[in-house]
């Protein structure tokens, strides 16, 4: 992979990190899809040699920054999406759009189920059934960013 | 990699080996990364310098509204800004006019007291810090603020502002400071009703406008409209800073436990500044430190090694009673069932090292520590 694709790659990240930041009112919060997470999904299925789980790593480290209790939970659980996403991205590539966003929706489930339990291991446990909304919104928009994100990546 | 069994001819043998191998080697990475920071704090140094690289990006996502606060305020018309002057005038006016007779109250609280010279307030100093960015969800509750380790600020700093507790400071970075509300379910805080002057610890709730009392007996005197101040215990707030305000107060028969909300008087949702204060380390109503705990007990000193990034409120100490001690009739409290900030007071101190509820400085650890600095 160019380094051009690299730099699109950081790019894309950078701006979903600061989607994911942006402050919303309080009771839109739940809704914001990780919006992160779905920039490594589609770099690792669609570039899974420059995606792929370093960059899916050093994304979780900044989300870690930006909102994790304890440095390196979302490190972890991004680096497992962005495992699985590699191993099956030619499966994944293949399909149509809301197909993919089927499979979407599941990932998002393992990420933050990843999230649940080294919060409750590490005594930060937030049991609120809020936390498992955003994987509903995330599927739901994935037709959508993928196609930003392609278009971003310069393949559309 | 035998447990990540790649499809061999799958050619993505980049630098670092396959996916599978690469996958372990961060997992493990993270891992240990986790590891070091919940149970060592090693890499408190890595989160100063993630911190600093994360400060512009936060201050680049806070711009727009930043913007729309400076263009409101420029564009801001003379009669609002003659408003504004009016009443701010009127609020000095009485400001002063209320602490006319402060210093002979204070030079006659310090007699009353058998001291030689009156006391110095317990804030020693205050640093305004404009807030950068919130998180309000009932999950996390954060602020984070323009002052950082470069302005002295420290971890477990108390924030304040005009109308009571914000919080503390949670991480800190060289130019920032992320600060968790108290109304964060991961926060607690000890309080005292400031009617009865019974304590107990006030735990954030599940929503970003009210705390909850979830150890208060059924039978403990509590109304709706009580002020809850800091108790003074627990090491990071120092006593008689108010807090909230009891909002609903209900009580089940078969409930052991008083159901209790109170509001918080600080006005987050408004503010665009906070306080960040340094207290007098020696003074009686300052934050029992850590360190002026008596020694000599033994399983307290094995809780003070307990971790101390589960516990945000300073470790329980050898001379801080149970908190809920002048009901002692009353159910233990139990055990912080979610974990750790919830520091539920040791419940094998002796009751009778429990003062009596009520007195002006009802602080033992700190009364302790106290007379060292006092002639």
């Amino acid at each position: 992979m160019s380094v051009d694709s690299r730099g699109r790659m950081l790019l894309a990240a950078l701006v979903a990190l600061v989607l994911t930041v942006l402050p919303l009112p309080a009771w839109l919060e739940p809704f914001r899809p990780a919006f992160l997470v779905l920039t490594v999904l589609f770099w690792s299925v669609y570039a899974p040699r420059s995606g792929g789980v370093a960059f899916g790593f050093f994304a979780g480290l900044a989300l870690d920054v930006f909102q994790g209790p304890i440095l390196g939970e979302h490190a972890l659980a991004l680096s497992l999406v962005s495992y699985l996403a590699v191993r099956e991205h030619q499966r994944f590539r293949s399909k149509p759009a809301f197909q993919q966003a089927l499979i979407v929706f599941p990932a998002l489930i393992v990420y933050e189920f990843v999230l649940f339990a080294i919060d409750g291991w590490s005594g930060h446990p937030v049991t609120s059934p809020l936390r498992w909304v955003h994987t509903v919104t995330g599927a739901l928009v994935w037709p959508p960013a993928a196609a930003i994100l392609a278009y971003g990546a310069g393949r559309a | 990699m035998a447990a990540f069994g790649t499809v061999p001819g799958r050619s993505l043998q980049g630098r670092g080996g396959s996916p599978g191998f690469r996958f372990t080697v961060y997992a493990l990475l993270s891992v240990v990364a986790m590891y070091l920071d919940q149970r060592q704090h090693y890499i408190d140094q890595v989160r100063y310098v993630l911190q600093a690289a994360a400060y512009p990006i936060q201050l680049a996502v806070n711009s727009p509204p930043a913007a729309w606060a400076w263009l409101r305020e420029t564009f801001a018309t003379r009669q609002a800004l003659e408003t504004e002057n009016a009443r701010l005038r009127a609020t000095e006016r009485e400001l002063q006019l209320r602490s006319m007779r402060y210093e002979a109250l204070e030079r006659e609280n310090g007699e009353l007291r058998g001291l030689a010279t009156a006391l110095p307030p317990v804030a020693d100093r205050w640093l305004p810090a404009e807030i950068v960015s919130i998180q309000l969800n009932s999950l996390r509750q954060r602020l984070l603020v323009d002052r950082g380790a470069l302005n002295g600020v420290f971890k477990g700093q108390a924030v304040l502002d005009e109308h009571g507790l914000i919080g503390q400071t949670t991480h800190v970075g060289p130019w920032s400071a992320e600060v968790i509300l108290i109304t964060d379910p991961e926060h607690a805080v000890p309080v005292r009703i400031e009617r009865t002057g019974l304590r107990t610890i006030a735990v954030g709730a599940a929503d970003t406008t009210s705390l909850a009392l979830p150890y208060l007996p059924a039978n403990a005197d509590v109304q709706r409209g009580d002020l809850l101040v800091t108790s003074g215990l627990g090491g990071v707030f120092p006593e008689g800073y108010p807090v909230a305000r009891v909002t609903e107060v209900h009580r089940d028969a078969v409930q052991p436990l008083a159901q209790v909300r109170a509001a918080p008087l600080a006005r987050v949702d408004t503010d665009t500044e906070v306080m960040l204060v340094w207290f007098r380390a020696d003074h009686p109503a300052a934050p029992a430190s850590p360190t002026a705990a008596t020694p000599g007990s033994g399983s307290l000193g094995e809780l003070r090694q307990g971790n101390p990034a589960m516990q945000p409120q300073a470790k329980p100490q050898a001379a801080t009673p149970p908190s809920v001690a002048p009901t002692t009739n009353g159910p233990t409290p139990p055990t912080a069932e979610r974990g750790a900030p919830v520091t539920s007071p040791s419940p094998s101190n002796s009751p009778s090292d429990a003062p009596a509820a009520g007195r002006p400085h009802d602080v033992p650890a700190a009364g302790m520590s106290a007379p060292k600095g006092q002639p």
